[in-house]
């Protein structure tokens, strides 16, 4: 009623809340300490253990140090080849997989409820397994080895490939498949020339990205029996060479920048 | 309904009907007569149906009831390969171009192509020896020179994207093009120019050209027919000469514009 009068002597007053959300946001805070004291006390810290943890460290990392090099050529080489096999393998797999899916997913381009839902679960259920679990059950049906190792990681890309490669489909502009469709071109045509063109570089970023990721995951497939260079940081964590298990941490820590460093490198030149 | 059989007469719509929303027309019962040749424009305040219209023509859009008679055909009721092999025949340029932004000039107009080339040739880019050529010739022919064959739609104008657009379209070789605001994102002296090539290339060619259009004065500079729409209905059909104040502010609705 007074905000229709200008300078009307006393003095307006603005706030950022409502009373009722001031009141809600007070609970948010109460019910956040709770949350905080309740979990520290479930997660039963040992003081003990809490205590000497500097010293264990340091212990570990004396331990660690100097590496076995002489371990690199005779077990890690193998198992790092190995991983990468896996990795890049398990990618293509997946995206094999994973491309059809998506345009079924894809409601601009599949105009089916049901069939845009049987991909979505598909995808959902794929991504909802963590690739350890599926590791643990393929090394079950296919036994330990690279197989299981490229399976597990193939299963659980098909979610990340096809969802997000999906969405990339439907964010296609519309009028340059309306032009294509307007000349007459049979859906292929709309697919490989009005569709793919736009979406190219989404679907070289979304592969190279998940390589990148894949060649992490295959890395500790091998604790669980699936191949690749796990295999060995497993064998040494088992005998306590910590020599050796620095070595392979190491190695890890290197591949992983390295890829990170190629994948970006390629993906700036593609878009 | 039929039975006006008119040599001259190339598209013949017969009490044509959209609804979007049931009881809701956007278009109601049109009927109208394109000749082979020469342009006619649409005009006709925002939402009046106009894009509709344009759009049942070729099935973009599809129609609720009514008849489109083109070729010998009724379009209004083909469907799958039959539906295709009809608009090939009929060319369409847009108001945003449409395009595809990441491929060359040279490939968005053979992309006119694609409902006659096997699907090989496409996938592989290896057009045919006359498509090429062909493609090449009207590049050239709207105004654009060989160096912008090889390049990227998306480093074009707007002018320049709508000359390739246009290209697209007569690669289809059409005996029809539909024009769907060809020039409403173009500046006042591009627009001109783009409206002088598709007379140029209509008259050159012998392609009629319907066109929908919010420039009043460009449509009387170049169509020789016109069109008024207005909530659904035509509600004038003759020559630009015969086009008055009164009918304008009948088909826009007051007259502070004029």
């Amino acid at each position: 009623m007074s905000g229709a009068v200008l300078h009307s002597g006393a003095p307006r007053v603005w706030q950022r809340f409502t009373p009722g959300q001031r009141i809600a946001r007070s609970l948010l805070y109460i019910v956040t300490a709770i949350a905080v004291v309740w979990s520290i006390k479930t997660i039963e810290i040992i003081p003990e253990f809490l205590y000497d943890a500097p010293e264990q460290t340091a212990d570990l990392f004396k331990r660690m140090w100097p590496f076995d090099w002489a371990f690199y050529p005779k077990a890690i080489h193998h198992a790092l080849i190995e991983t990468f096999h896996i990795a890049t393998l398990g990618t293509i797999l997946a995206i094999v997989l994973a491309l059809p899916l998506s345009f079924l997913a894809a409601r601009n381009f599949t105009r089916n409820p049901v069939l845009n839902f049987v991909a979505q679960f598909i995808f959902v259920s794929s991504r909802s397994v963590n690739s350890l679990i599926w590791a643990l059950l393929f090394v079950a049906v296919f036994g330990p080895g690279a197989l299981s190792g490229v399976l597990s990681i193939a299963f659980r890309s098909i979610g990340f490939v096809g969802k997000l490669f999906g969405e990339a489909l439907e964010e296609a502009q519309r009028g340059p498949i309306e032009a294509l469709t307007a000349a007459g071109a049979p859906r292929s045509m709309v697919l490989a020339k009005g569709y793919w063109p736009q979406v190219e570089p989404a679907f070289w970023s979304v592969a190279l990205l998940r390589w990148d990721i894949n060649i992490r995951e295959s890395a500790v497939l091998g604790l669980v029996g699936a191949g690749g260079i796990g295999v060995a940081l497993d064998a040494a964590l088992n005998n306590l060479y910590w020599d050796q298990v620095g070595l392979i941490l190491a190695v890890i820590f290197a591949v992983v920048i390295v890829t990170e460093i190629v994948t970006s490198t390629i993906r700036k030149r593609i878009i | 309904m039929t039975a006006v059989t008119n040599e001259s007469v190339l598209l013949s719509i017969r009490n044509l009907r959209k609804e979007y929303r049931p009881g809701q027309p956007v278009l109601k019962d049109i009927s109208l007569d394109i000749d082979a040749s020469g342009i006619t424009a649409i005009i006709g305040p925002s939402g009046t149906g106009k894009s509709t219209l344009i759009r049942c023509i070729n099935r973009l859009v599809d129609p609720t009831a009514g008849e489109i008679l083109f070729e010998g055909q009724d379009l209004a009721k083909l469907s799958g390969q039959a539906l295709r092999q009809a608009r090939r025949r009929i060319g369409m340029v847009f108001q945003e171009y449409n395009l595809v932004e990441r491929l060359s000039v040279i490939e968005n107009v053979l992309s006119g192509r694609l409902g006659y080339v096997p699907a090989w040739r496409a996938f592989l880019r290896k057009f045919p020896a006359e498509d090429v050529t062909r493609a090449f010739d009207l590049i050239d022919a709207v105004g654009l020179n060989e160096d912008f064959a090889t390049r990227r739609a998306d480093a074009l104008s707007g002018g320049q994207r709508q000359r390739v657009g246009i290209a697209r379209a007569i690669m289809q070789n059409p005996a029809l093009v539909l024009a769907d605001e060809p020039t409403s994102s173009l500046d006042p002296k591009t627009s001109v120019e783009i409206m002088d090539l598709m007379a140029d290339l209509s008259a050159k060619r012998g392609v009629p050209i319907i066109i929908n259009i919010h420039n009043v004065e460009l449509a009387k500079r170049y169509a020789g027919r016109i069109i008024g729409m207005t909530g659904g209905e035509v509600v004038y059909d003759g020559p630009p000469a015969g086009l008055k104040p009164d009918h304008l502010k009948h088909i826009y609705g007051g007259e502070d514009f004029l």
